[in-house]
């Protein structure tokens, strides 16, 4: 064998007559053919005998874990600017790393994998994979493999790759390589072979082209058109992610100590935004805040319970013991926060008039937030009317974070207001911030 | 003034840092984090599945990009296989590991912080992983940068520990006050003639080459090798190289030990909290000295490996209360080992936050 740019000079370390050592000559050949040199190309190599291979090339080689080479090779391919990144996989790897293929395929990363199909784990004593085609026999299924194999490169095809393609290991196969390394995007060689260990000893006298065919698996190419290729681009221009965030003080807030409030209501109620813009008008009045929320895994449905602390102080653990306000908007507010209601000494509990009042020993008040406002608005409505009733923060501060909210925010705030205006109830002379004090 | 989580100052930093490209699946509590970084990154890009995100990222960072994901316990038990090849292959990336309420899939929306002890374990033959935790809201712009450029330097993964208190809930704050964070200091190579992927420098860390670099081989290896990266099966360099691994991050731990101590004059109690506890923690201690209680409070950044600075610190005190959000006292096990100290107390929850006043009452002496 003629010396290679890309191999060096010692013997390969495979077994006598191993289709490997057919897949290492070929890719040196084909590389050289294409013009490219050594430290141009990365091959990545995995778990399996074809990972022993590394020393041999003269290219940067990165040896990873059973099954992920192609997506370790993606990820160096998508980084490059050019050059060539070789992925070398075993059947035993591509039944692993099945979806690292698939995704390569659909996100069309510039990088060739090549599949070594010895048709069995080799390397752990002659296990079958998903692609052992279905009665053959391995070592560990002496009377042969029980279950259907897979056809890989249909699979692949149909996620999208570019070119595909599957090679006899016995043959030389380098214009295939020499192909399918051309293929600017994602392209996939299946090499068939008999492990000589293995697979000669346990199938006697089949030919691995007769047991491809026989298991349906034939030579050829599949193509997709050509698309566009992926990568990665950095772009260190983009915007702070402060931006908009600043809040300026408009706003004085009698509030002088620390108030736990807790906003109970329902999915879909806007509660987490109604107690959001609470904790800015807030801080728009001078006072620091905090909000936390609460619900579910279910985006739609079920409870939705936020944690404001508003205080003259700064703030730092964010939870709440027991809060000092409480309004609750829905039965799933009200279930969820029942417990906490009832440990609830004082304070004040505010309450959709529909719900049933729990235990508790909150000063409780009660008012049709609902029925006035619908249920999207109704935690914002009693938070607009928590602030009427004890002035701890403004409620033009409020509104005006409303109006500020979203292009719909002006036409809110106004009806809302009115809304508030229909609400029986006046200023309880801070009385929940002096609890506090 | 701001109201700002957690999750925005941590992608914010890392991309002033220097951070290059993020990897990102959905998972609570870490979604903000995600969200974030693709809106901030220098590239974002979005994979199917954990056992990608990491490959990806290697990838990516074996060409010299610096990548970061973010993930919760279920993602990052995915993750572990990848996560022992980038320390293996010496490939810095960062992973945000925002914990919530297990085992398994636990409680997503749940807070929690208990996956310290799978952290000491991460590695396999219990090699130290760095991991920085974010106590305060600040520290999510201090700690990040560090993660990054311990990463960097050190060449390994490093995880920055958070929770879903941090990364979800909204604080007012003050952005002014924020120092300046600046691009982190990346490993590189002089090399001119020769090059060898894992010759240790006196600190230890190998030069970094990117692969497909055109002036020297590069040679990445997950299996056991040697100082030209192949694989090796008991040799002597082989074992040598991997018993540098764990040299090299206990060697340089001064490089990213960082914690917050308030020390009293004249205290023999002394608060340890970490995670969801540590802004609790803070608040019992103003709670205890204003009712006149000497105590010191210890909110411990590096996590692990454990400086050297903590057990100094510790045996200082008589009575030490290891406040944390899990049930088997994961720090107070980090420290103590199973069989504690005596004086030493554990402050622990499952599944809702510790208050101050529990807190407050452990170290007064009410609930035992």
């Amino acid at each position: 064998m003629a010396e290679s740019l890309f191999l060096s000079t010692k013997p390969l370390p495979f077994c006598p007559g191993c289709s490997h050592h057919l897949v290492v000559r070929h890719t040196a050949k084909a590389l050289e053919q294409l013009g490219l040199k050594p430290l141009e190309v990365v091959l990545v190599t995995d778990i399996g005998c074809h990972g022993i291979v590394d020393p041999y090339f003269r290219t940067h080689t990165v040896h990873g874990l059973h099954g992920r080479s192609s997506a370790l090779g993606a990820g160096i391919a998508a980084a490059r600017k050019g050059g060539k990144v070789v992925v070398y996989l075993g059947d035993g790897g591509a039944s692993i790393g099945l979806q690292h293929l698939i995704e390569c395929a659909r996100m069309n990363f510039p990088l060739t994998v090549l599949v070594l199909n010895n048709m069995l784990y080799g390397m752990t004593g002659g296990q079958p994979s998903s692609l052992t085609p279905c009665g053959f026999r391995t070592p560990l299924r002496p009377e042969g493999k029980l279950e259907p194999h897979y056809d890989l490169c249909r699979i692949v095809h149909s996620a999208g790759a570019e070119y595909v393609s599957r090679v006899n290991g016995t043959g030389d196969f380098s214009a295939a390589l020499v192909e399918a390394f051309g293929i600017p995007g994602f392209s996939l060689v299946e090499v068939v072979e008999t492990c000589t260990s293995y697979g000669l000893k346990f199938n006697p006298g089949q030919k691995t082209g007769e047991i491809a065919h026989n298991a349906g698996l034939e030579f050829g190419v599949w193509r997709n058109p050509g698309k566009s290729v992926f990568r990665l681009s950095l772009n260190t221009n983009r915007g702070s992610l402060f931006k908009e965030s600043s809040i300026a003080v408009q706003w004085t807030a009698k509030l002088q100590n620390r108030l736990g409030i807790l906003v109970g209501g329902s999915a879909g109620g806007r509660v987490q935004q109604a107690a959001e813009m609470l904790a800015r008008a807030s801080i728009a009045s001078g006072l620091y805040a905090t909000k936390k929320g609460t619900y579910p895994v279910t985006v739609g449905t079920g409870y939705s319970i936020a944690e404001l602390i508003l205080a003259r102080q700064p703030i730092r653990y964010s939870g709440i013991e027991v809060p000092e306000v409480a309004v609750i908007v829905s039965p799933d507010g009200l279930s969820y926060s029942e417990g906490l209601l009832g440990e609830m000494k004082g304070g004040l509990l505010l309450i959709d008039e529909a719900l049933n009042s729990p235990s508790t020993g909150a000063k409780v008040v009660t008012q049709p937030f609902v029925k006035t406002a619908g249920t999207k608005n109704a935690a914002l409505l009693a938070l607009l009317y928590l602030l009427k009733i004890t002035e701890t923060v403004p409620v033009a501060a409020l509104l005006n974070e409303i109006k500020m909210a979203s292009r719909e925010g002006p036409e809110v705030a106004s009806r809302l207001e009115k809304q508030l205006g229909q609400l029986e109830g006046k200023s309880d002379s801070n009385e929940v911030a002096k609890e506090r004090d | 003034m701001v109201l700002i989580d957690g999750s925005r100052l941590i992608i914010e930093s890392l991309a002033r840092a220097g951070a290059d490209v993020f990897v990102g699946y959905p998972i609570t509590p870490a979604n903000l984090l995600y969200r974030y970084a693709i809106m901030r990154f220098p590239a974002a890009l979005s994979a199917p599945d954990e056992i990608t995100t990491m490959q990806w990222l290697c990838g990516f960072s074996a060409t010299g990009l610096l990548p970061v994901t973010a993930t919760s316990f279920p993602g990052f038990a995915l993750m572990l296989e990848s996560i022992n090849m980038a320390y293996m292959m010496e490939l810095p990336v960062v992973v945000v590991l925002a914990q919530r309420l297990g085992p398994a899939t636990g409680s997503a929306t749940a807070g929690a912080d208990g996956d310290l002890l799978l952290l000491r374990g991460t590695i396999s033959g219990g090699h130290p992983l760095p991991v920085l935790a974010v106590n305060r809201l600040e520290d999510c712009w201090t700690i990040p940068p560090l993660a990054l450029e311990t990463a960097a330097m050190l060449r390994t993964p490093v995880v920055i520990l958070t929770s879903k208190e941090m990364v979800m809930t909204q604080f007012s704050f003050e952005l002014e006050k924020l120092p300046e964070v600046k691009p982190v200091n990346r490993r590189g190579c002089s090399c001119d003639d020769h090059y060898e992927s894992y010759a240790p420098g006196d600190d230890l860390v190998p030069d970094f080459l990117p692969v497909g670099n055109s002036r020297h081989q590069v040679r990445l290896n997950a299996s056991t090798h040697n100082r030209q990266g192949i694989i090796q099966h008991l040799s002597a360099e082989g074992l040598e190289n991997t018993a540098r691994l764990e040299k090299k991050i206990t060697l340089n731990l001064s490089r990213y030990t960082r914690y917050h101590l308030d020390e009293e004059n004249g205290a023999d109690t002394l608060i340890v909290a970490w995670g969801n506890a540590a802004l609790a923690a803070e608040e019992a201690l103003e709670r205890l000295r204003l009712g006149g209680e000497k105590v010191s409070l210890l909110l411990p950044n590096t996590l692990l490996p454990v400086p050297a600075e903590y057990p100094a610190i510790m045996s200082r005190y008589r009575r030490v209360f290891v406040v944390e959000e899990n049930l088997s006292g994961h720090l107070r096990t980090v420290l103590f080992g199973t069989q504690g100290r005596n004086g030493v107390v554990g402050v622990n929850s499952l599944g809702k936050m510790i208050t101050p006043e529990e807190i407050v009452a452990k170290v007064m002496g009410k609930n035992g």
